[in-house]
């Protein structure tokens, strides 16, 4: 029945496929919008099936989709070929949606969508739907998918920037999932500023590289590379680049979000925070390396930041005591070796198709292969630490312990994501590390950018980073399932290992074995098309011959490895010995700390400013404003030179002009000095009804209309008003005060007078009167007033209206809520 | 406060019928003269008011049983909504379109989708005034309590 019901889902998805293909949107669009679309029907579906079905089970369709849609691609891109396609959306800004999936881009959609449905299934286990609030987590979910797998699809920078802040604002709301909890809003308020910071560089820094190249597109960017790197903006397009990729990514010193982050519900942590979206920032890095890569500014902040993230990471992660604390650390020192690779890989770019060229690309086949084994073992993790914190209510390994025989599963899972961490065979961890370890000692090699002396740093920094990997690696699987089972120490009984979380870590330990087993299978499909999408257009697919195998023989790196186990164990053995070391590092000096230091100021001295000038009197406010304004248009019109006295075309003023004029002056002095409400509102009206006349003596009809119908609601508004407001008072304000208002009013009106002189008599864009001479034709309206409002400016319209609608609720909420503060205060 | 105005509530009951009339004289008759969704809207809007005036705003909405805030988000959604038709036959965001067809009575009648999109417009302009005074008045008659 269910496969019945499933099977006609899909019948109708290829029917509306159709439909929309129609549409000009091409098959990869649809790929985009499916998550987008689906999101929209969430809230329905939680209507109609609420206690009865898990949403889980309908979102899983979602990645599903994509996820085979995309595994058909894979032939064709194994053989260098690529998709792509394009939908003109702002042609006139050169904003379209074009898309483009080579090896790179594809990695990535797999990994996003195949890691989504694990994720998903285990969500289905790890979220009651009776507790949680599923339709709102299942939205973001899906808002997260589209925008990531927009991300990595994009050829289009500022769509790319577009998905990318997407991702992050996707991201705070998943952490803030369980926002009762104030660290869940504080870590999720601290993952939104750092990566929204890093972003918004980001976005300068793309600004400044579309001036350069006056492309938008990334791969005609990669063409014009020459143009870039000869430019004398070369050195702060890349920073800006690379703090937005390094704030995503998490590296030092932007690294302090993703324990914050940890916050999130653990199928969140295991997706975004470990599996995809802190990998946009390598992405990111990977992607760029053909337009920057080759210089040394690029190298050795990429691999320099990345190599320190990788031991800082890694040495922090030791001394965590919560599990997923331990396993954010782990995710940023393994990002961070992932991230030193690709900057030692984009070396090839310096020597090009040579022997050294060949040597250097190979990090960064090693850094893709890191990222794809990455995703796996610890998104296994995760899920692992996720059913123990589930079933036992705790994460800290100061209580577990002896999981072994009571969670026999978890703990095989655990222990083949762990010693992949670690590098060790037969896990596919080992393979990339010795890739890493390889690459690390071939810096030196290179006699450029001062790599002869400072390259000896790479290899030492790798090995130490390596021995503490290999300590927490330990820790993760010895701490929690060996030793003693304690269970006074836990709060409540323990759970039986539920077998629907088990299925998705369980695929995915089977992948990290597999992958070690058959690396060429999956090296020939997956990572070789996305390897070749990084490189230089030069390396073609045939002359590359990768062949990753486990034994090399006794080489550098093989012993590499064993120094990190003899090393590693005989640390973790004595492991209680040296800790209080660490913890002797003053708390006052962490990243953490200087952060939230910092906030904090920033906040002191924001609000230090802002109560400085609003001060709640509506006289300041106007001060402001109209100083402003006198400032901005007189400056300006002394720049542009626009005054201009021509009155030879003004028309004659009549004896109704001077009466009108004359009634408004005396009523809105009325206004200024009446001591009584009730006259200063009606001599307000005056003035209203007066200018009213105006436009009927200029015949503007509608205008007239209007303004009448106005006048009166305003009218009432104001009577309404009226009741609540206190007598009017004498200004009591000290004559200094009124003299700098008569200034700020008489220049205002001075302004206002030179303004409508001089544009009368001062053009500076073309005419736009052949709209209104010709509206009849054009819009087949007698009337021109109405055709611009309709047709000519909808837009305009459509958005007023808008604006009307919020500005009416507002006028409800502050209404309501005025009434609501009042209530609590008489209740107290 | 319950105004107690013989004469205004009298003057109002015809009035009112005169404005709403007149209102919607206006609505229609934009295209080609003065008149249209803003005017038709707010004329509304004021025949509304002088009801709320004459005779108590609770008597008004008894009768009256419109959420005005809902109103504004349809006339708000109906005037987007009439932007997307033109995209469907593959032209622009907004473009309106107009025919003459002739309908039964009416005779030969000029058809225009400006029509659709005003009609969104007078409903966001109805809407918002009068949840504006509405929700003024009803905060007053609450801060007085």
């Amino acid at each position: 029945m269910n496969m019945i019901k499933n099977f006609g889902v899909i019948c109708g998805f290829r029917h509306l496929m159709k439909l929309l293909e129609g549409c000009g949107l091409n098959s990869l669009h649809i790929l985009i919008l499916i998550p987008f679309v689906f999101a929209i029907a969430i809230p329905f579906l939680h209507k109609l099936f609420h206690p009865k079905i898990h949403l889980g089970w309908f979102v899983l369709l979602i990645p599903l989709v994509i996820f085979l849609h995309l595994f058909r691609f894979i032939p064709l891109v194994a053989k260098g070929e690529h998709m792509e396609a394009s939908f003109a959306w702002l042609p006139s800004m050169e904003m379209n949606l074009d898309l483009y999936v080579d090896g790179l881009g594809l990695l990535f959609g797999l990994l996003i969508s195949g890691i989504g449905v694990l994720v998903i299934i285990y969500s289905i286990f790890y979220l009651s739907k009776l507790q949680e609030e599923l339709h709102k987590f299942y939205v973001y979910l899906m808002m997260f998918m589209g925008a990531m797998l927009g991300l990595v699809f994009s050829d289009n920078i500022f769509i790319l920037y577009g998905f990318w802040e997407l991702t992050s604002v996707s991201s705070f709301l998943l952490i803030a999932f369980w926002y009762e909890r104030k660290s869940s809003r504080d870590g999720a308020l601290k993952a939104l500023l750092i990566t929204v910071f890093g972003g918004l560089c980001m976005f300068v820094g793309m600004i400044m590289l579309t001036l350069i190249t006056d492309t938008y597109s990334i791969r005609e960017m990669i063409l014009h590379a020459e143009l870039v790197q000869g430019h004398k903006l070369l050195v702060p397009v890349i920073i800006c680049i690379l703090l937005g990729a390094f704030t995503k990514s998490a590296q030092f010193p932007f690294s302090i979000w993703l324990p914050g982050a940890m916050e999130a519900p653990t199928p969140v942590s295991a997706y975004l925070h470990s599996a995809t979206m802190v990998k946009a920032g390598i992405y990111l890095v990977a992607r760029f390396t053909p337009v920057f890569g080759g210089g040394s500014v690029w190298f050795w902040l990429v691999s320099g930041i990345g190599i320190i993230t990788l031991l800082y990471g890694s040495m922090t992660a030791v001394r965590q005591t919560d599990l997923k604390a331990l396993l954010a650390y782990s995710t940023i020192s393994q990002l961070g070796l992932i991230m030193s690779l690709l900057g030692i890989g984009s070396l090839a770019f310096y020597f090009g198709p040579s022997e050294y060229g060949g040597i250097y690309s190979m990090a960064i086949f090693a850094a893709i292969f890191h990222l794809f084994n990455h995703s796996m073992f610890k998104g296994s993790l995760f899920m692992v630490v996720g059913i123990i914190d589930h079933e036992t209510g705790t994460r800290d390994i100061r209580r577990l312990g002896g999981l072994m025989q009571l969670m026999p599963v978890s703990f095989t899972v655990a222990f083949i994501g762990s010693f992949s961490m670690a590098g060790l065979p037969p896990f596919n961890g080992f393979l990339s590390k010795e890739m890493f370890f390889k690459a690390a000692n071939d810096v030196r090699m290179a006699e450029i950018f001062h790599l002869d002396t400072l390259g000896v740093l790479f290899p030492i920094l790798a090995w130490m980073a390596s021995i503490f990997t290999f300590v927490y690696s330990m820790i993760l699987v010895f701490k929690t399932f060996s030793g003693k089972y304690r269970q006074e120490k836990l709060h409540r009984d323990l759970h039986v290992e539920p077998f629907g979380m088990l299925i998705p870590p369980v695929i995915l330990a089977f992948f990290v074995v597999a992958i070690f087993f058959f690396p060429n299978v999956f090296s020939k499909y997956l990572l070789k098309p996305a390897f070749v999408s990084i490189l230089p257009p030069q390396f073609t697919i045939d002359e590359m011959d990768i062949k990753i195998s486990a034994w090399h023989g006794w080489n550098n790196e093989l012993l590499m490895t064993i120094g990190v186990v003899i090393i590693g164990s005989f640390l973790f053995i004595t492991f209680k010995r040296w800790i209080p070391l660490f913890k002797r590092y003053p708390s006052w000096l962490t990243l953490n700390n200087l952060f939230e230091k910092t906030l904090k100021k920033v906040e002191s001295y924001s609000l230090t400013l802002t109560n400085r000038y609003m001060t709640g009197s509506i006289r300041h406010y106007f001060i402001y404003i109209f100083s402003f304004f006198v400032f901005a248009l007189v400056g300006s019109l002394l720049l542009l030179h626009g005054f201009q006295f021509d009155v030879s075309k003004d028309s004659t003023i009549s004896i109704y002009d001077v009466g009108l004029v004359l009634g408004v002056m005396i009523a809105a002095l009325t206004v200024l000095f009446t001591s009584n409400r009730i006259t200063a509102i009606v001599a307000l009206s005056i003035v209203g009804y007066l200018v009213t006349m105006f436009f009927v003596i200029f015949r503007a009809p509608d205008l007239a209309l209007t303004q009448m119908v106005v006048e009166t609601v305003t009218t009432v508004l104001f009577l309404l008003c009226f009741y609540s407001l206190p007598k009017l008072q004498k200004d009591t304000s000290r004559i200094k005060f009124k003299f700098t208002n008569l200034i700020v009013s008489i220049a205002t009106g001075v302004t206002i007078t030179i303004l409508s002189l001089s544009s009368n008599s001062h053009k500076l864009f073309e005419p736009i009167s052949y709209f209104f001479e010709n509206a009849y034709e054009l819009a087949g309206a007698k009337n021109i007033v109405n055709a611009i409002l309709v047709d000519f400016r909808g837009f305009d319209t459509m958005l007023e209206i808008s604006v009307l609608c919020i500005a009416g609720l507002g006028v409800y909420t502050l209404a309501r809520f005025r009434m609501k503060g009042r209530d609590e205060n008489e209740a107290k | 406060m319950k105004p107690n105005d013989v004469i205004l509530r009298s003057v109002t009951k015809v009035a009112v019928v005169i404005i709403f009339t007149f209102s919607v004289y206006l609505f229609l008759n934009g295209h080609h003269h003065p008149g249209g969704g803003f005017i038709g809207g707010l004329s509304t809007a004021v025949a509304i008011v002088l009801l709320f005036l004459a005779f108590d705003i609770e008597i008004v909405l008894e009768n009256f049983q419109i959420d005005f805030k809902k109103l504004a988000a349809t006339g708000v959604l109906i005037a987007i909504g009439t932007g997307f038709m033109g995209m469907l036959s593959g032209d622009q965001f907004l473009t309106q379109y107009i025919h003459d067809k002739s309908l039964p009575i009416f005779g030969k009648t000029e058809l225009a989708t400006a029509l659709i999109f005003d009609t969104g417009v007078a409903l966001a302009v109805i809407g918002t005034a009068v949840s504006i005074i509405l929700s003024i008045s009803e905060g007053d008659s609450l801060w007085k309590r």
